[in-house]
């Protein structure tokens, strides 16, 4: 007897960086857990024909707004997850800032409740404070107790460094860590005031407000300080500066409990992104929405520096910061628009065509992608032992893909309900075939594409 | 878009005195900024500037040259003399003009600008002059109008037809600006005018310098990047900047926003930066000095000099109506 949670993926290129694993063999999944990596498998079980393509543990993502509950318009957990398939992830840490705020054990129920049967495994994150409001801290214990694996404000970071100290000392001894968004907004300019995007060159000729580097920077280096002082083990959401890079190397140097994300966006894009690309003039198709996020697309040299510091391992983890926004709140004012690019869906053809042009290796990429994250938060704990490993014992998670194969965006054919993506129109290298949770294939490219 | 050297014979695309009416060449659906026009392009509205002018002079200063087409001027913010300029030059072509702002209309009931402009466009609205307190809202509403769109003013972003002005008065002044040394001076950071006037200035050939403390500059100036604004001297030592300018552009410094935030206060402010007739000494002999109002008198500039006989403040309003002119016409006729 076969169990729908039986598979057996054959003759792949296996890429498993946890177990230093790479070649042409067999995979099966046996009751939703990895039984076997090795040549020439024979199983009762049915067959996936991966020939010519890669094999790697499901993608985890530390950074998802799956925007449920409260924002339903934006993204469900359903859309969300089945994104995530069609990403390659099997695993989502989803977002605090909810509405009502992940803030307590019963929206971390509810949450999760939502998230059964979904297309991927959802992690909650519960917020630091209640509200995220940066005052007053939430019942963390609790939020423990209810099953979250980290917790973060995303969105905002903690203003005020007392506030910010006291969360470090009551996560320290709870042995979970704080994923902070870095962002002084005393310095990137607070309310009406935020800079809306990366202050330089392409600010002053588009007039809009600025936040310069520095405004990541300040919070980051308090942080730092603030981990050293307390033990907490620290976490920093979307790294978009060469400096916040240097300084993670220098915490990590002295053994501070650190570890840091980037998204694809700040990778692969520059602030360049906001005027449109355009090369003469600006043009109606500038002022790009799509491209506003936080923290702001940057200059080609931070990009180039974080693609470095991802390279060599002083970033742990790519994270989509997938921030999926309905198309009024972004089809208005550049100064008006939400912040956020839908992510899933691009992640992979974004660090593929970075892989195409060299500047990483697909080794490294898929690293950053499973073990990497599983690594930075410890998410291997317990039930999800071997999460980001094709182990024996691990779940039965895979990521399929073709890295060669050459796509062109389009975001009417994302699930994601969140269409907004600066990416659009744009040819990437490299896409997930199929993505298997638990020994059920989630998302198979090949079986959507195949003629009815 | 690609810009291309313009082929034809450098003429005014309307004869002399009589806009006809016709159908002339201009690739431009909108103006939304200055950076889209190639320095041909600048001269030959410049020229056209000069016909309509020759137009307001005349004893009844009318011509129907844009019989038929339809102007909504939309202003989001308040302005006297833009809406007024543009509404003047519409009519003075024989356009009919409608006169909209956000107070008062459906934009108070929470209507969005595209749904605004989609809504002008469906009555009929050949041309839209749009003023609003956001950069980069004009280019929102042309990616969803069907009417042309003019940026009158939007954000600390951009004021064409300001700098299209300011430079129709400047070679009024000094001729060919090929080589003038230009001094703005004040609070560029905010300033959609001086954006605007760096695309004009440099395309037609002038040194810029902006004059302020590094507070009133805007972060990423001089960057060499190919999206950045064009290049420029900087200083923040106005005397230093005078010597040798051929002429000076004031700019409003926002009081209510600026005294103790971006300078320490506005006596400190005019001791620095303050156009006086001494300062304006130190510059070339009668060099004309502009301001695109409303004026702080004796914070920016002192009122002998706003009054005195270098001040071009006054032409430089007569001078807008007939830019707006020209703009209109070239919008509406140039087929584009």
């Amino acid at each position: 007897m076969t169990s729908p949670t039986d598979l057996l993926v054959r003759g792949g290129r296996i890429i498993d960086p946890a177990n230093g694993v790479e070649g042409t063999l067999d995979v099966l999944v046996r009751d939703g857990r990895i039984a076997a990596v090795a040549a020439e498998l024979a199983a009762n079980a049915p067959v996936f024909d991966a020939t010519g393509l890669v094999v790697a543990p499901g993608f985890v993502d530390l950074h998802t707004h799956l925007r449920e509950p409260g924002f339903e318009h934006k993204e469900t957990i359903a859309s969300g997850t089945i994104a995530a398939a069609r990403g390659g992830y099997t695993t989502v840490c989803a977002m605090a800032n909810t509405d009502p705020t992940m803030d307590s054990a019963a929206v971390v129920a509810q949450v999760l409740e939502r998230a059964r049967g979904a297309s991927a495994r959802v992690l909650p994150v519960g917020a630091i404070t209640k509200g995220r409001r940066g005052k007053e801290l939430a019942e963390m214990e609790a939020l423990r107790a209810a099953g979250v694996v980290a917790y973060s404000d995303d969105g905002e970071g903690i203003a005020d460094a007392g506030v910010a100290r006291r969360a470090f000392d009551y996560a320290a001894a709870l042995d979970l860590p704080i994923s902070e968004h870095c962002e002084d907004l005393a310095i990137a300019g607070a309310g009406q005031e935020r800079g809306v995007m990366h202050e330089g060159a392409v600010s002053a000729r588009l007039g809009l407000s600025g936040q310069p580097a520095a405004a990541e920077i300040a919070m980051l280096d308090r942080d730092i300080h603030l981990a050293e002082l307390t033990g907490a083990q620290l976490h920093f959401a979307h790294v978009s500066t060469a400096a916040s890079c240097a300084a993670v190397a220098t915490a990590k140097e002295h053994g501070l409990r650190i570890s840091a994300e980037v998204t694809p966006h700040h990778l692969f894009l520059t602030d360049a992104a906001v005027a449109g690309e355009t090369t003469n003039g600006l043009d109606p198709n500038s002022y790009d929405t799509n491209a506003k996020v936080a923290p702001p697309l940057r200059p080609a040299a931070h990009a180039a520096a974080c693609v470095d510091a991802l390279a060599t391992g002083v970033l742990d983890a790519v994270a989509t910061d997938h921030a999926p926004h309905a198309l009024p709140d972004k089809q208005c004012e550049f100064q008006h628009a939400a912040y956020g690019i839908s992510g899933l869906e691009t992640a992979f053809g974004v660090l593929g065509t970075l892989v195409s042009e060299r500047k990483l290796t697909l080794a490294t990429v898929i690293e950053r992608l499973t073990i990497g994250p599983v690594r930075a938060w410890r998410l291997d704990r317990e039930t999800h032992r071997g999460l980001g490993t094709l182990a024996e014992g691990a779940p039965g998670d895979l990521a399929i893909i073709d890295p060669a194969c050459r796509w062109v965006v389009n975001p009417d054919r994302f699930a994601s309900l969140g269409k907004n993506t600066p990416l659009t129109g744009r040819t990437l290298t490299g896409r997930v075939v199929a993505t298997v949770l638990g020994g059920r294939l989630v998302f198979d490219a090949r079986a959507e594409e195949a003629p009815a | 878009m690609i810009t291309q050297p313009q082929t034809e014979a450098p003429v005014s695309p309307v004869p002399a005195g009589d806009p006809t009416g016709q159908q002339v060449s201009w690739r431009h659906r909108h103006l939304l900024d200055v950076d889209a026009l190639d320095t041909a392009e600048i001269e030959r509205l410049l020229q056209s500037t000069a016909a309509m002018e020759e137009v307001l002079q005349r004893r009844v200063a009318r011509t129907p040259a844009l019989r038929g087409i339809t102007v909504v001027t939309l202003f989001y913010e308040a302005s006297t003399r833009t809406r007024a300029s543009f509404e003047l030059a519409g009519k003075i072509l024989g356009a009919d003009v409608i006169n909209l702002s956000a107070k008062g209309s459906s934009v108070e009931k929470g209507e969005s600008l595209i749904d605004t402009v989609r809504t002008i466009g469906a009555i009929g609205a050949d041309i839209v002059v749009m003023r609003h307190p956001q950069a980069g809202a004009p280019y929102l509403a042309a990616r969803h109008s069907t009417a042309r769109i003019i940026n009158a003013g939007d954000g600390t972003h951009a004021h064409p037809t300001q700098a299209l002005l300011d430079a129709y008065t400047l070679q009024k002044a000094l001729g060919d600006l090929q080589d003038k040394r230009i001094c703005i001076v004040g609070d560029i950071k905010h300033s959609r005018v001086a954006r605007s006037n760096l695309w004009t200035l440099t395309r037609l050939g002038a040194t810029v310098t902006l004059v302020a403390p590094q507070s009133l500059l805007p972060p990423g100036l001089n960057q060499n990047h190919p999206l950045g604004l064009p290049a420029v001297r900087i200083d923040d030592d106005l005397d230093r900047a005078l010597e040798d300018a051929d002429a000076v552009i004031a700019l409003r410094l926002q009081r209510e926003r600026a005294a103790g935030v971006q300078v320490p206060s506005l006596r400190e402010y005019a001791r620095r930066y303050q156009i006086t007739r001494e300062r304006l000494g130190l510059a070339r002999e009668n060099a004309p000095v502009l301001h695109p109002g409303p004026l702080n008198e004796g914070v920016e500039i002192s009122p002998d000099v706003a009054r005195g006989l270098q001040s071009e403040i006054e032409r430089q309003v007569q001078h807008g109506v007939a830019v707006r002119m020209a703009v209109l016409y070239l919008l509406a006729r140039g087929g584009a």
